[in-house]
C-alpha cells in the first residue's frame, strides 16, 4: 500500500514537473499569486534554490483551507509550505491541519513584529486593505470611506471585496466610529446591523470582486471609481503606468504568515525555506518589488525611503490605520459571512 | 392428444441424461445466462457504485452527521441525559465536561467542540478555548464553582442547552438551515430570522434563470437546428463546424471572451456609443444580463445537437403531403413536423436545464450577488467555511430538487409519453 502510494506520488511528480529525483531536491511553496507571487519568487524562490540547491515550484490558491484540510486528512500532503490569512493560521492551528514550529530554528522572537510569531506560522509580510481610485476619473480626491459613500459627490460605481470581512469594517467608519471602536460596535448585534443599513444605502453603487487582481484592473478599464483593494496590487498598477491612489486614512493591515500543512514530507526544508524568507535582507529585496511592509524590524532599515514611504508601515500611513482583529473573525467569521450573503443575495 | 401424453409418460423426458428435470436443466441454463450478463455488466455496475451512488450517499451523510459534541463529550452527554433543561444541572455534568475538556486540550478534538458549539451561538468557541487553557481543573475544588469562576457563561442554562442540542449523533440543523428553517429553543421548527433566510430565494432563482437560459437556447437552437436538418450535407457539415467549435472550446476561455465584450470599455458598449444608441457605457457585465448571455451561448450545442438529430430523421415526405393536401405552410410546420421534434426538444430542453441547475463558474464570475446559484453557496461552505455538514445538505436540496424535475418530466415528456402524443 505504501509502495503504491508512493509509486502514484512519483507518478504524479513525473507528470506535473517533469523532473525525476529525490523528493527532497524539491519543495512546494503555496501562495495567493499575481504581482505577489512574482515579488516571492524575486525576493525568496529563487535565491533560496541558489543559496541551498532545493527548488522551490510555486503553486496558487485563493486561501481555501479546505484544500489544506482534504490533503492533511487524506494523508496525502503534497504542500510544504503556504501563504496564509490570520485568521486561517489560528483555525487551521486549532484544527490541527499545520505543523508547530519552533521560532528558533526561524530567528530571533524580538526582531519581529508581534503579530508574525505564532505557534503554527511565522509573518511574510504587512498588507493592507485600503482605498484606492482612478485619479483619471475623480477631480477631487476621495479621502475617507465617508467620502466612498458620498454618491453625490463622487458619482459611479464602487468595488468591495465581496464577503463581510473588511467590508463591515469599513462601513462602520464610514458611519463615523472612531478606528479603535469598530470591533467592540461590531460585536453587538446592534453594530452589526448598523453596518448592514450603512451598507444598504450604498448597495445600489456596489460591484464586488473576490481576487485581488480584479480591483486594479476594473480601476484602470473605469468600469468602477473608487474599490477597497490590497495596496500591493495598486502599487504594482501604478508601476505599469496607470493612475491609480491609494488613501492610507481608514486602511486595515494585516499580517500573512508562512505555514507547514502537518505531514508536509520536506518539513525540514520548508522550516530551512522560512528561515531563509525572514531574513531582513531577503524581506528588504521584497518589499521593493511589491509594496507590502517587512515583518522582520531589521529590514526597515535596509529599505529605500522612497518606497518605504508607499509601505503600509510606513509611520505615516499608520495614521488612521487600524490592524484587523484576528481573534474577532475567527469568532465571528462564519456568522457574519453567513449573514452576509444572505444580504447580498437580496 | 392422447399420443403426446402417452410419450410424455412413456419417455420421461426430464429424467433424460443425468435424471434432471427438464425444467431444472432450462432454469439452470438461464441461471448461467444471467451470471454471464451480470458478469458483463459488473464493471459497469461497480463504476456507478464507486463512483456514484457511494460519494452521493456519503455526500448525504456528511448532511446529517453531527460527531463533534457526540464523540468527544460522550460522558458530559451521559450527564445531561435526565436533565430537564430549566435548572443548572447537577455538579456530575459539570466534572465530567471539565474532564473531558482537559483531555481534549491541544487536539484537534477540542477545536472541533469548539467550532460546533460556535455554530450554536457565536462566542462559544473562545469561551471553550479559553476554558481549555485553564483546566485541568483542582480535584478538591467543585467543578461547576471552577468553570463559573473561568467564565460566568458556565452558569447560564443558553450554555448547557447548546451542548444537549448539538449533542446528537445525528442532527437535522443542517438540511434545516438549507431551506431556512431553525429549531428554536422549545425544540420546534420555526422559520429562521428574516435576515438571515437566503436559500429558499436562491433556489427558486436556481429554478428560473435555469428556465430562461432553456428558452432562450430553445428559441435560439431550434431554428438553427432546423436550417442545417434542411440544408445540404456539405452546407450542414458546414453549420455544425461553427456550433462545435466553441462548444469544443474551454468554458473558462469563454467566459473570459464575454467579460472583454461586454466590460464599460468593450467592444459592445463603443458599438453601441459609436452608432449613437447610448451616450454613457451601458452595464452588459455582473448583473442577469450577461450571466444569460454567457450561459446561453455555452449551452446553445447542448440544445442544438438532440434537435439535429431528431430533425434529420424526420421525412420531408410528411410536409410534402400536408402541403400537396392544401394545408397552409405554417399550419402544416406546427401540426405535422413540429410535434415530431418534440422528443428533441424534450431530450434538449431537459440536458440543458439540469446542467443549468448546477451552473457555478459563469455566474461567479459574470454575475453579482443577486445572480448566484445554489452551486456557489456549496463552493462558499465547502472551500471558504469549511462548513460541510452545509455543503452536503445544499448538495441535498440540490439533488432532490433535480430527482424531482426529472420525474416530473419523465411523466408529462417522457419518452412514453412524446410516443403517446405522436400517435394521437
Amino acid at each position: 500500500m505504501k509502495h503504491a502510494a508512493s509509486f502514484l506520488r512519483a507518478a504524479v511528480l513525473v507528470a506535473l514537473g517533469g523532473v525525476v529525483g529525490t523528493a527532497s531536491a524539491d519543495i512546494t511553496v503555496i501562495s495567493f499569486g499575481g504581482a505577489s507571487q512574482k515579488a516571492q519568487d524575486k525576493a525568496y524562490y529563487a535565491p533560496f534554490a541558489k543559496a541551498t540547491g532545493v527548488r522551490v515550484v510555486a503553486g496558487e490558491y485563493n486561501g481555501e483551507q479546505a484544500k489544506v484540510k482534504a490533503m492533511v486528512e487524506a494523508g496525502n500532503v503534497t504542500w510544504d509550505v503556504l501563504e496564509v490569512e490570520s485568521p486561517e493560521l489560528v483555525r487551521g492551528c486549532e484544527e490541527g491541519l499545520f505543523e508547530k514550529i519552533d521560532f528558533a530554528q526561524v530567528g530571533d522572537k524580538a526582531d519581529f513584529v508581534p503579530a508574525a510569531v505564532n505557534e503554527c506560522g511565522v509573518g511574510i509580510f504587512v498588507w493592507s486593505t485600503a482605498l484606492a481610485y482612478n485619479a483619471d476619473r475623480l477631480k477631487e480626491a476621495p479621502t475617507s470611506w465617508a467620502d466612498f459613500w458620498n454618491v453625490d459627490k463622487f458619482p459611479g460605481k464602487r468595488g468591495l471585496r465581496k464577503g463581510a470581512k473588511y467590508t463591515l469594517e469599513f462601513a462602520l467608519l464610514a458611519d463615523g466610529v472612531p478606528t479603535s471602536d469598530v470591533y467592540k460596535v461590531l460585536a453587538t448585534p446592534a453594530g452589526v446591523d448598523r453596518a448592514f443599513a450603512k451598507l444598504d444605502k450604498l448597495k445600489a453603487n456596489l460591484q464586488w470582486w473576490e481576487a485581488g487582481a480584479q480591483p486594479p484592473q476594473l480601476l484602470a478599464s473605469g468600469d468602477l471609481v473608487m474599490s477597497a483593494a490590497y495596496n500591493g496590487r495598486i502599487s504594482a498598477a501604478q508601476v505599469e503606468g496607470k493612475n491609480l491612489k491609494v488613501v492610507w486614512n481608514g486602511s486595515i493591515y494585516d499580517v500573512d504568515s508562512w505555514a507547514i500543512p502537518k505531514g508536509s514530507p520536506n518539513k525540514a526544508d520548508a522550516l530551512k525555506f522560512i528561515r531563509f524568507a525572514s531574513q531582513p535582507e531577503n524581506q528588504a529585496v521584497f518589499s521593493g518589488e511589491i509594496a507590502y511592509g517587512p515583518v522582520n524590524l531589521k529590514a526597515v532599515p535596509k529599505i529605500d525611503a522612497k518606497v518605504a514611504s508607499g509601505l503600509p508601515t510606513s509611520p505615516e500611513n499608520m495614521t488612521g490605520a487600524m490592524a484587523t482583529d484576528t481573534e474577532f473573525w475567527v469568532e465571528h467569521g462564519e456568522n457574519l459571512e453567513q449573514r452576509f450573503n444572505a444580504w447580498a443575495a437580496r | 392428444m392422447s399420443t403426446a401424453v402417452d410419450t410424455s409418460a412413456a419417455v420421461p423426458l426430464p429424467a433424460e441424461g443425468d435424471g434432471t428435470p427438464l425444467k431444472k436443466r432450462l432454469r439452470r441454463a438461464e441461471r448461467r445466462r444471467n451470471l454471464l450478463f451480470g458478469a458483463l455488466i459488473l464493471p459497469l455496475a461497480l463504476v456507478v457504485l464507486v463512483a456514484f451512488i457511494w460519494p452521493i450517499g456519503s455526500l448525504l451523510t456528511i448532511g446529517v452527521d453531527n460527531p463533534e459534541i457526540h464523540d468527544n463529550l460522550p460522558r458530559t452527554l451521559a450527564a445531561l441525559e435526565d436533565w430537564n433543561g430549566s435548572a443548572p444541572p447537577a455538579e456530575a455534568a459539570f466534572r465530567a465536561l471539565a474532564d473531558e475538556l482537559a483531555a481534549a486540550k491541544g487536539s484537534p478534538a477540542i477545536a472541533a467542540i469548539a467550532k460546533r458549539l460556535n455554530r450554536e451561538n457565536a462566542g462559544y468557541r473562545s469561551l471553550v478555548m479559553k476554558t481549555a487553557r485553564k483546566l485541568p481543573l483542582d480535584a478538591a475544588v467543585p467543578a461547576r464553582e471552577a468553570l463559573v469562576a473561568i467564565d460566568a457563561q458556565w452558569g447560564e442554562l443558553a450554555t448547557w442547552q447548546a451542548i444537549h442540542r448539538a449533542g446528537g449523533a445525528l442532527t437535522p440543523f443542517y438540511l434545516l438551515a438549507a431551506i431556512d428553517r431553525v429549531i428554536d429553543a422549545d425544540g420546534n421548527i420555526v422559520a429562521a430570522p428574516e435576515d438571515e433566510r437566503i436559500y429558499v430565494d436562491v433556489l427558486l432563482r436556481t429554478f428560473w434563470m435555469s428556465l430562461i437560459v432553456t428558452v432562450c437556447c430553445l428559441t435560439l437552437g431550434f431554428s438553427v437546428a432546423y436550417l442545417m436538418a434542411s440544408l445540404s450535407t456539405r452546407h450542414s457539415n458546414m453549420l455544425m463546424i461553427f456550433v462545435l467549435l466553441p462548444f469544443w472550446t474551454s468554458v473558462l476561455v469563454r467566459v473570459a471572451a464575454w467579460i472583454v465584450l461586454l466590460q464599460n470599455e468593450g467592444l459592445v458598449n463603443r458599438l453601441l456609443m459609436w452608432l449613437g444608441l447610448t451616450d454613457s457605457p451601458l452595464q452588459l457585465l455582473f448583473n442577469r444580463f450577461g450571466v444569460y448571455v454567457a450561459m446561453v451561448h455555452i449551452l446553445l450545442p447542448f440544445m442544438v445537437l438532440p434537435l439535429y438529430s431528431v430533425m434529420k430523421g424526420i421525412s420531408p415526405v410528411y410536409m410534402r403531403a400536408a402541403l400537396s393536401l392544401g394545408c397552409p405552410p405554417f399550419r402544416s410546420f406546427w401540426k405535422i413536423y413540429f410535434p415530431q421534434t418534440l422528443p428533441g426538444i424534450g431530450a434538449g430542453g431537459l440536458l440543458v436545464f439540469i446542467m443549468c441547475m448546477g451552473y457555478y463558474i459563469t455566474p461567479a464570475l459574470l454575475g453579482g450577488p443577486k445572480e448566484q446559484m445554489l452551486s456557489y453557496f456549496i463552493a462558499f461552505y465547502t472551500n471558504q467555511t469549511i462548513n460541510w455538514g452545509m455543503a452536503a445538505a445544499l448538495s441535498a436540496v440540490l439533488l432532490a430538487a433535480t430527482l424531482l424535475l426529472y420525474m416530473v418530466y419523465a411523466r408529462y415528456l417522457g419518452p412514453t409519453r412524446v410516443k403517446y402524443m405522436k400517435a394521437r
